[in-house]
């Protein structure tokens, strides 16, 4: 295995050891919210199985139900383990959908822009450039709060923000691809152009888009949280980390830490373990770091 | 030289033309904003009359042209919530947001700089990993989320600090600043160190990479050559040579940074536009938030025509002509 591109690949990975611990958090995280109605104690969403008799209870709690409450219960006598599994998913959800989709839109706008060249190139750089310089959560923010609540709206004003930075990616490493003497090759058999740039010069852009996926993703997890949090973006039928975090608070000051702050640790551990296998990511893709 | 700014200015004032009418269309397409003004039971003819006095009825280019005539005239229109010019209550309120975002950045600054220095300087130090751990803690972790844990430790647990509000404010050339009493300073400690996190982590970053690349140029060779002190060294010389990238990332952070005052000022009810934006959001009070959002734009279109000209200004291939 370690003969082939993708067994080096990991080898050199795991070398790392904080990352391949990061990388299993990731997996770990992926299939706890995947899975999250087998691990989760209680279906948040059942609201007959919930008792105000329950509401607010410390970590450590036995609810009137029997369930062991190992993180304690929210304002409407909710195990908090099971809102955070489920919290995740939908958290995730958003940030996967926001990322891929950017990911796409991104890529496609940046390797057409330097396949396109002249005018076009120059008009669309000149756009991305102009909306890089304002920071992502100002413009997600109007955005969302323009567009109002709901997935549709979120994942619009998550995707506005955050295609930019592929396109930015990808135009740098196609602008580079696109005057090497393969694709000049590939142009004159003929090949139709829309073919060159997705089987032949977008192939070759993947590695730092990759990179910066796995930063976006978690940018965009840290950005629905942001914005559910003030309120302009998943409606609270739908509790992302972010909500739940937002539900907590006004119990935060009477001292009741645990409805607000065990979701946040939630939405942390998944922020940095995605950021330092985005790291790692880098080191090894950066050909210029190569040892 | 000339024909650069100039076009740079008109690229700018496109920008800007264009931003206020997305702006404008957007914030026209969230809702009704007679349903709140309004209580559902009122005559049709009180409807009518405050849907006319508000120009409600007008068709919506004729509502923007209205707008964008008062906005160059310094017109911002009223607030329909609190029934004020928009103008008076953005300036009543700009005041709390500067003070809180000028202390975040340059506290970020003056603390992050020396230490992402040390950090450039001895990067394999225990201390200096820290400094790098940190850095990306500080940049993973959300903002909002920091400002709880920071309302529950300094606030609720150990009652050092409030949780909210401004404090005890002095009226100083005419505007209420918390800055200049010792109840304001409390008040601001927790929010402003809340917005500074971030700021904190990129400048330590930025010292560290500038620092760590030039210690190995000849500069630095010939300074330790010549018998300089480290410090000497580092104070005089890697200071000033790492100090254009962080006064480009001071300049447009602090746009960026009134950005995130939104969500620190909703955390620690501090009365500053951000938290006005947020309200008038849920108000659905269309003048205040379009105000806001023209205004913003504005500042961040202007910051970065700034940069840009300056940068015209250093660039010699840009100077030609304009020189000495």
């Amino acid at each position: 295995m370690r003969d082939t591109p993708t067994g080096r690949f990991l080898a050199e990975f795991a070398e790392n050891r904080v990352a391949a611990f990061a990388a299993v958090v990731v997996v770990a995280i992926l299939l706890l919210a995947i899975f999250a109605p087998l691990f989760a104690p209680q279906d948040p969403y059942d609201l007959a199985s919930l008792t105000l008799r329950d509401a607010r209870r410390p970590p450590g709690w036995v609810g009137s139900t029997g369930i062991h409450h190992l993180l304690g219960t929210d304002s409407q006598g909710r195990d908090l383990l099971s809102a955070i599994l489920y919290g995740l998913r939908i958290s995730l959800e958003m940030g996967l959908a926001a990322g891929a989709l950017a990911f796409v839109i991104g890529a496609l706008l940046g390797t057409g822009a330097a396949y396109a060249g002249g005018r076009i190139e120059a008009l669309v750089m000149r756009i991305v450039d102009l909306q890089l310089s304002f920071p992502a959560i100002l413009l997600a923010f109007v955005l969302a709060a323009l567009l109002g609540q709901g997935r549709g709206p979120l994942i619009t004003a998550l995707v506005a923000a955050q295609y930019a930075y592929f396109a930015r990616t990808a135009h740098g490493a196609a602008a580079s691809e696109r005057q090497k003497d393969y694709v000049e090759a590939a142009l004159s058999v003929p090949l139709a152009a829309p073919r060159v740039v997705l089987r032949h010069i977008l192939p070759n852009c993947l590695p730092p888009l990759i990179v910066v996926a796995t930063v976006q993703i978690a940018a965009a997890v840290s950005l629905e949280a942001t914005l559910s949090f003030l309120g302009v973006g998943l409606p609270p039928t739908e509790p992302s980390l972010g909500m739940l975090i937002s539900n907590g608070f006004q119990y935060l000051l009477s001292g009741r830490y645990w409805i607000s702050i065990y979701p946040g640790v939630a939405l942390i551990i998944l922020i940095v373990a995605i950021n330092l296998v985005g790291d790692q990511l880098r080191d090894q893709l950066n050909p210029r770091l190569k040892r | 030289m000339t024909g650069y700014v100039l076009g740079r200015l008109a690229q700018a004032a496109v920008v800007m033309l264009v931003m206020s009418a997305l702006v404008f269309l957007g914030v026209y397409a969230i809702g009704n904003p007679i349903d709140v003004l309004i209580s559902p039971d009122a005559t049709q003819d009180i409807r009518a009359a405050a849907i006319a006095a508000y120009g409600l009825d007008k068709p919506l280019w004729e509502q923007y042209f209205t707008f964008l005539g008062r906005i160059l005239s310094g017109d911002l229109g009223r607030s329909f919530v609190y029934g004020m010019p928009v103008s008076e209550l953005l300036l009543g309120r700009l005041p709390a947001t500067l003070e809180l975002t000028l202390t975040a950045i340059v506290g970020a600054t003056i603390v992050g700089v020396p230490l992402g220095i040390y950090a450039g300087w001895r990067p394999h130090t225990t201390f200096s990993k820290l400094l790098m751990g940190f850095s990306i803690l500080g940049f993973s972790v959300p903002t909002f989320w920091i400002g709880l844990v920071l309302i529950f430790v300094f606030a609720v647990e150990l009652g050092w600090l409030p949780a909210g509000g401004r404090g005890a404010t002095l009226h100083l050339f005419g505007a209420d600043w918390s800055f200049l009493t010792v109840d304001g300073l409390k008040h601001m400690f927790l929010p402003a160190l809340n917005l500074s996190l971030f700021k904190f982590a990129m400048m330590i970053r930025l010292a560290r990479s500038g620092t760590r690349e030039t210690m190995g140029t000849d500069t630095v060779k010939f300074a330790r050559a010549a018998g300089l002190s480290e410090w000497t060294v580092l104070s005089r010389h890697v200071l000033r040579l790492i100090s254009i990238p962080i006064v480009t990332v001071f300049g447009l952070e602090l746009g960026a940074t009134l950005a995130f005052a939104v969500v620190t000022e909703t955390i620690f009810s501090w009365p500053g536009l951000g938290k006005l934006v947020i309200e008038s959001i849920t108000a659905l009070d269309r003048p205040v938030m379009v105000a806001y959002l023209v205004i913003v734009s504005f500042v961040f279109i202007g910051i970065n025509l700034a940069v840009d000209l300056s940068y015209a200004a250093l660039d010699p291939r840009l100077r030609k002509g304009g020189g000495r």
